[in-house]
């Protein structure tokens, strides 16, 4: 039996060598040319924080670094709090796509002085109440804020306890959504969600079964490509009317969303960093590439290929 | 309740090689569980409490209270009690598996309780061994392995440890077995295996707690058989604990009863029967077959006017049951003689007073 | 009613002979719990809305901004404190080398090579020869298989990367655990002093120490495997702990009557004699270790866990599921090779004769087809990357979607009305006389339950508990959380019950459902979270579901067992008095496996705890949001922090006084 055994290997050791000899590519054989331009820049560690829009600008700056510059990309999913952090231990080099975060800004550009503002995206970013559209045509005077209270008890749900439900959705959200309701007088209360999944599953289930559902929700964003949700016009932004957090009656500001570096990387004269710099798109740019991820389920790679190869103008200007 | 304590006697068909000096002496020893155990031996208030009593006012429990015993060389000593008498805390004292609150225990003209570590691990090595009731053998070894387990801890070689093993595996009978694991053998087999390995290591004296009350009848007996056999054949000292009275009988040279911690007494098997230090005993030995017990000591009387006494001799310890026989065939009492001096003479009437089981109790 | 029912009260009767005083209060304990609740209502409606310690969402205490404080200065600090350069640089240094290594070996390329040192024929020939080494030749199989189908789903990498870090994760954790365990075993004193540890180690939120750890140990392989280790060591040092305890006091007793030392018995008796139990152990920590893949993924670790994160950002059901799937199956491939593995030496004691003497040749052999595999899988292509591209997987995904969108759009309906049902009947009452009672009154009557379930020492750690949960400072949200746990534990023990009783009379159904169980228990929530939403809504409810889908495996498992470990003579001796059968369940088996129940109620409940955070991800709100929101914004994060030790503290109340109560039940 042993024996038997014994044969048995060595023929597979046998078989095994023949194939080694009648067989297949080697590794290392043709490599050379994935890993052939290791030249200036080095490695590139981004940041990717965690939504679908944000995925699209890191996956078109990863691909022209890596296949214009020459880089190693290494990209690192985080949230914003340790992407921040990271600028410190020396681990992140950019985030490329950052709304406001003032506090974040405070503790680690001014404070720690381990990261640098560089520069704009071109991206506007747009916070504010949504609805499902089949609502906002069935009742347009919804979308003023001010007829609100009209329809709250069409908004009740199980966990609003009696009012209109506002629902808010992931905790890294910037929202001043409490203090809103509170001070505009609104019959609602703000139900946390607490995960962006929650609330486009919220929406999306609104418009598909006419049912009445307001949010939070912001721009630019894949999913109002599949529906496109109203925006609620509330009481309108001015200066410094959101700086005492209890008593703001305004709707939130247009984010001019910007990039940021850690201070270490802005002084390395990595080609990578000019190209975070003059990265530049609009709303429209992110939608598609956003659009390719989310709904054409297109690898980050292949979606950012197709679109660099239609804007080769674009890209050229980022890295001149 | 004073225990009654008899002296050394002679004992039945065990080799002997006595020079009068104890193996194990123990002295005063006590064994109290609970918070501050050490004040109750010293307090002479709290050990005359009951057991009930000590609880109540200190929390504490005494399993073993004042015993005193000595074991001779070669001596099977048994120590007999019920369950909750203390019995198998008494045998943990003697090799401080259990640490013992106070008193002696004298090995070799030293107080086993002054021994250190070292002192004792060697002792427990070389001198001590013990069997227990429920094997506690090694699973995950074989046979020959759990046998030389003691040999291993002592560091000896590994040819030299098998080859003492399989001899003692073969003196318990249970050659051809050596590579079974011991979830393979039957209870009775497995305390063999317990036997052998007390018996590896050549050991002064052998413990054993209550080592076959976990089997069936048919092989506790066989197996007391073996414990006969070999002790005939090794000739260790024994101190064997059980609850059962029988098995006390047939194996002990001597018996102490236990009973809350204390001894009641202490004595041959025949001295328990025959004159029972209390109503305990008393009670215990009962139903004990008194003829197979007794020896013609016990039931002799003085001789009368009257008596014919040129009937056949026989010594004082012959057992009743062998002497019936001769007694009953006998036309004349017969004398009981030692030594050529007359001590008394047993008749008809006596033999079938005990054989017949008329007489109440001594 | 028959002689089968008398036998467990009569054990209850035995006790009042020796403590008459007990006795009588035993049988009016209904009674004082009822005049408990009562007195409650009744001050409820008196003092409604009073003292209740609400905080709304973006307040924060005292104590919350000492600690933001706190973990800021510890974060500006960072690259001066010698801690940081000479302690913890050393530990990350040594446990990225660890992970580095094993990824290299398996799923990263390394340096010049495009692929790993051995690709995916090595590792699954690897992988089977293991298997059958350790276990036996079935799971060999099972383990071929299931590592095939991964590459067949087209996530080779990632599984190897999620199996990379299991391996350091567990490795690591075992180096501690197991002599911790051994340690807590031997001395009842230190295992004391660790249990506190324990329950901190196992209930704490992982999202509330995940940010810390990257600030200690830096983004990335390191923290996560820190992370892993911190929530899976605990199950192997209880078990071992446990096995050492357990050991034949016996035969520990003989190794000492033959003179062994102190090593002697502990290497020669003790480890050996708790092996098998102790395997157990590690079994338990490579699942908790699983349980942790998508929140490693929260700070970059790579793996299985990324595509699920990912998909999860655009909804993609389909494609969460297939990377949940190949979690899954990883999940039972490690299960059942170590659960072989602690089985393999006794079958290998009792089938000896037969096969132990073709034994090592055979594993001879084996171990040189698996050279001959690694050494192909290192040199050639065709070995090393794992060919097609993953159609399986891609049709795993569609056909998901499918049934999910198919379930969404049919069921939705049926499924509101019921959450409505629960939430207005049950849940919001409940969570109304919690959270709008002062909070005094609430902890009064947490303290009069445990003394009166538990005894006097529950009652004291129920009042500890109570007053830090106060001193957390997120009372009122604990409160809501509270009321979400008890409702979900209450449809977990109906659960558990049902299906418990059903697995427990019939081998049939046990083998049926027990798989589907392993896999509710391993599959990341995150895959299930989307489809739950659309069903429910982001609402408590839709929480309450997700805990009860984690919670109600273990549930149904213990009351599975616990029935089937009443005596089969009772249920004859019962059937012979012409019981029924609704008769033997209720009055022979659900009363005699009544310390499974308690110890079910006990797990369920921790379990469905440890779904807090997730739950706070689709709308419960309270805790799980307070400790999500902490993770996620920096200011939140003393809070986040307190609210993990609030969640810390609730698991603690409720298992010392469901495991108080379980004692006095079974004395």
């Amino acid at each position: 039996m042993a024996r038997h055994w014994q044969a048995g290997a060595a023929g597979l050791a046998v078989l095994g060598l023949t194939l080694t000899a009648c067989g297949g590519a080697k590794v290392g054989d043709s490599s050379s040319a994935g890993s052939g331009s290791s030249g200036k820049c080095g490695t590139f560690n981004l940041a990717v924080n965690p939504w679908v829009g944000y995925e699209a600008d890191a996956a078109v700056v990863a691909y022209v670094a890596q296949h214009n510059l020459g880089c190693t990309v290494t990209k690192k999913n985080l949230k914003e709090q340790i992407a921040w952090q990271g600028f410190g231990t020396g681990e992140v080099d950019a985030v490329l796509e950052n709304w406001g975060h003032a506090d974040l800004v405070k503790k680690y550009i001014d404070g720690q002085k381990t990261a640098v503002d560089a520069g704009q995206t071109g991206n506007k970013g747009l916070i504010g109440w949504y609805v499902p559209p089949w609502l906002a045509k069935a009742h347009p005077d919804i979308l003023q804020w001010k007829n609100l209270n009209k329809y709250a008890s069409q908004f009740k749900t199980s966990e609003s306890s009696g009012k209109g439900q506002l629902l808010d959705g992931d905790p890294s959200y910037v929202t001043n959504d409490a203090a809103l309701v509170k001070n505009l007088k609104l019959n609602f209360k703000v139900v946390y969600a607490g995960s962006e999944a929650a609330l486009i599953t919220a929406f999306r289930d609104a418009e598909k079964n006419k049912k009445w559902v307001i949010g939070y929700f912001y721009e630019p964003q894949w999913f109002l490509s599949e529906v496109p949700l109203k925006k609620v016009s509330l009481p309108a932004y001015k200066t410094g009317c959101d700086t005492d957090a209890a008593k703001v009656a305004c709707d939130y500001p247009i984010y001019n969303l910007n990039k940021i570096v850690s201070a270490k990387f802005a002084k390395s004269g990595s080609p990578a960093y000019d190209l975070v710099k003059n990265f530049n798109w609009t709303n429209d740019d992110q939608n598609e590439v956003a659009k390719y991820i989310a709904q054409d389920k297109l690898s980050d790679d292949a979606a950012a290929k197709k679109w660099v190869e239609a804007n080769k103008d674009k890209v050229d200007a980022w890295i001149k | 309740m004073t225990p009654t304590q008899t002296e050394v006697p002679q004992r039945r068909g065990t080799p002997q090689d006595s020079d009068g000096t104890p193996v194990i002496s123990v002295r005063n020893l006590w064994k109290v569980f609970g918070p501050k155990a050490d004040r109750v031996p010293e307090s002479e208030e709290l050990c005359g409490l009951s057991r009930r009593e000590l609880m109540d006012r200190t929390g504490c429990t005494a399993a073993v209270r004042d015993v005193n015993f000595e074991v001779a060389p070669g001596e099977v000593f048994v120590v007999m009690g019920l369950s909750g008498s203390g019995k198998s805390t008494l045998v943990r004292c003697l090799t401080r598996l259990i640490e013992p609150t106070s008193g002696e225990v004298v090995f070799e003209g030293q107080d086993i309780r002054q021994a250190d570590d070292k002192r004792l691990r060697d002792l427990r090595r070389r001198k001590f061994s013990m069997v227990f009731q429920h094997f506690g053998l090694l699973p995950h070894r074989r046979v020959v392995d759990n046998v030389a387990f003691g040999l291993e801890i002592r560091g000896m070689s590994k040819a030299e440890r098998t080859k003492r093993a399989l001899e003692v595996v073969e003196l318990v009978g249970l050659a051809g077995y050596e590579n079974s694991y011991p979830d393979q053998l039957s209870g009775g087999m497995q305390q063999r295996v317990g036997l052998a390995r007390a018996l590896a290591g050549d050991p002064d004296v052998l413990f054993f707690d209550e080592p076959f009350s976990a089997l069936d009848p048919l092989i506790r007996r066989d197996m007391q058989n073996e414990v006969i056999r070999l002790h005939h054949e090794v000739g260790k000292t024994m101190v064997f604990i059980t609850h059962d009275l029988s098995e006390a009988l047939k194996l002990g040279d001597r018996i102490l009863i236990m009973r809350d911690g204390k001894m009641v007494q202490c004595g041959t098997g025949d001295e328990l029967v025959g004159a029972p230090a209390d109503d305990y005993v008393r009670e215990f030995v009962k139903d004990v077959p008194r003829g197979d017990v007794l020896t013609l000591k016990w039931i002799m009387r003085a001789p009368e006017d009257g008596d014919d006494l040129d009937g056949p001799e026989l010594g004082p310890d012959v057992v009743v049951k062998e002497a019936t026989r001769v007694v009953l065939a006998a036309d004349k009492p017969v004398k009981v003689v030692e030594n050529g001096k007359l001590l008394g003479i047993v008749g008809d009437e006596e033999i079938l007073a005990v054989v017949a089981g008329q007489e109440g109790g001594a | 009613m028959t002689v089968a029912v008398e036998k467990p009260e009569k054990t209850e009767a035995a006790e009042p002979a020796t403590a008459p005083a007990k006795g009588a209060r035993k049988v009016s304990r209904p009674m004082v719990i009822g005049a408990i609740l009562v007195v409650w209502l009744v001050l409820f409606a008196l003092l409604r809305g009073k003292q209740t310690l609400s905080l709304a969402v973006a307040d924060l205490t005292d104590l919350h901004r000492w600690i933001n404080d706190f973990n800021d200065s510890i974060g500006a600090n960072r690259n001066s404190n010698p801690l940081f350069l000479y302690f913890f640089n050393e530990i990350r240094l040594v446990i990225d080398n660890l992970v580095t290594f094993v990824q290299h070996l398996i799923s990263q390329p390394s340096g010049a090579r495009p692929v790993p040192e051995i690709g995916w024929l090595g590792v699954v020939g690897l992988a089977g020869f293991v298997s059958w080494a350790v276990g036996n030749w079935k799971v060999a199989l099972l383990a071929v298989a299931g590592f095939t189908f991964f590459g067949l789903q087209g996530l080779w990498q990632e599984s190897m990367d999620t199996l990379a870090l299991i391996l350091c994760a567990v490795f690591v954790a075992l180096l501690f655990a197991i002599p911790l365990g051994v340690a807590a075993g031997l001395s009842d004193r230190f295992n004391r002093l660790m249990t506190p540890f324990l329950d901190f180690m196992q209930t704490m939120p992982t999202f509330v120490y995940l940010a810390p750890l990257t600030l200690f140990f830096l983004i990335g392989g390191a923290s996560a495997t820190i992370a892993t280790v911190i929530y899976a060591a605990p199950p192997t040092i209880r078990i071992t702990a446990h096995a050492i305890r357990n050991v034949s006091k016996t035969t520990v007793e003989a190794a000492d009557s033959l003179g062994a030392t102190r090593r002697q018995s502990l290497l020669k008796v003790l480890l050996p004699m708790s092996k098998r139990t102790v395997v157990m152990g590690v079994n338990q920590t490579i699942m908790a270790a699983l349980a942790m893949v998508t929140i490693a993924a929260l700070i970059n670790a790579p793996g299985l866990g990324v595509n699920v994160l990912q998909a999860l950002q655009s909804l993609d059901v389909g494609t969460a599921f297939n990377a949940g799937l190949a979690i899954v199956i990883m999940a039972i491939v490690l299960d059942r090779v170590t659960t072989a593995a602690s089985a393999r030496e006794e079958h290998a004691r009792n089938s000896r004769n037969r096969f132990e003497k073709w034994r090592r040749p055979l594993l001879g052999a084996g171990a040189v087809v698996t050279a001959v595999l690694i050494y192909l899988s290192h040199t050639y292509l065709w070995a090393a990357d794992f060919p097609g591209d993953g159609t399986v997987g891609t049709r795993i995904a569609s056909a998901t979607d499918t049934a999910a969108n198919w379930v969404q759009d049919n069921l939705s309906g049926l499924t509101n009305a019921f959450r409505d049902a629960i939430t207005n009947g049950l849940l919001n009452p409940f969570q109304t006389l919690l959270t709008d009672s002062p909070w005094w009154l609430v902890g009064a009557v947490l303290v009069a339950l445990a003394v009166v379930l538990g005894g006097w020492k529950a009652g004291i750690t129920t009042a500890a508990c109570v007053g830090l949960l106060v001193a957390t400072g997120v009372w009122s949200d604990a409160m809501t959380t509270m009321a979400s746990t008890l409702v979900a534990t209450v449809l977990v023990m109906i659960l558990g019950i049902v299906f418990g009783v059903w697995m427990g009379r019939s081998m049939m159904a046990d083998r049926m459902i027990r798989p589907t169980l392993d896999a509710a228990q391993v599959m990341p929530p995150f895959v299930y979270l989307v489809p739950f939403l659309a069903l429910f809504g982001a609402t408590r409810f839709t929480a309450i579901v997700a805990a009860i889908v984690y919670g109600a495996p273990v549930a149904m498992k213990i009351i599975a067992d616990g029935i089937r470990a009443v005596p089969e003579t009772t249920v004859e001796a019962a059937t012979s008095a012409g019981c029924n059968t609704w008769q033997i369940i209720t009055k022979v088996q659900l009363p005699m496996s009544r310390s499974a129940l308690t110890l079910a109620t006990n797990q369920g409940l921790i379990y469905v705890l440890s779904m807090v955070v997730v739950g706070g991800l689709v709308g419960a709100g309270a805790l799980g949001y307070d400790v999500v929101a902490g993770f996620s914004q920096n200011e939140l994060y003393g809070k986040g922090l307190a609210a993990g030790l609030a969640i810390v503290l609730l698991g603690v109340m409720f298992d010392r006084i469901t495991q108080a109560a379980a004692r006095r039940a079974s004395a």
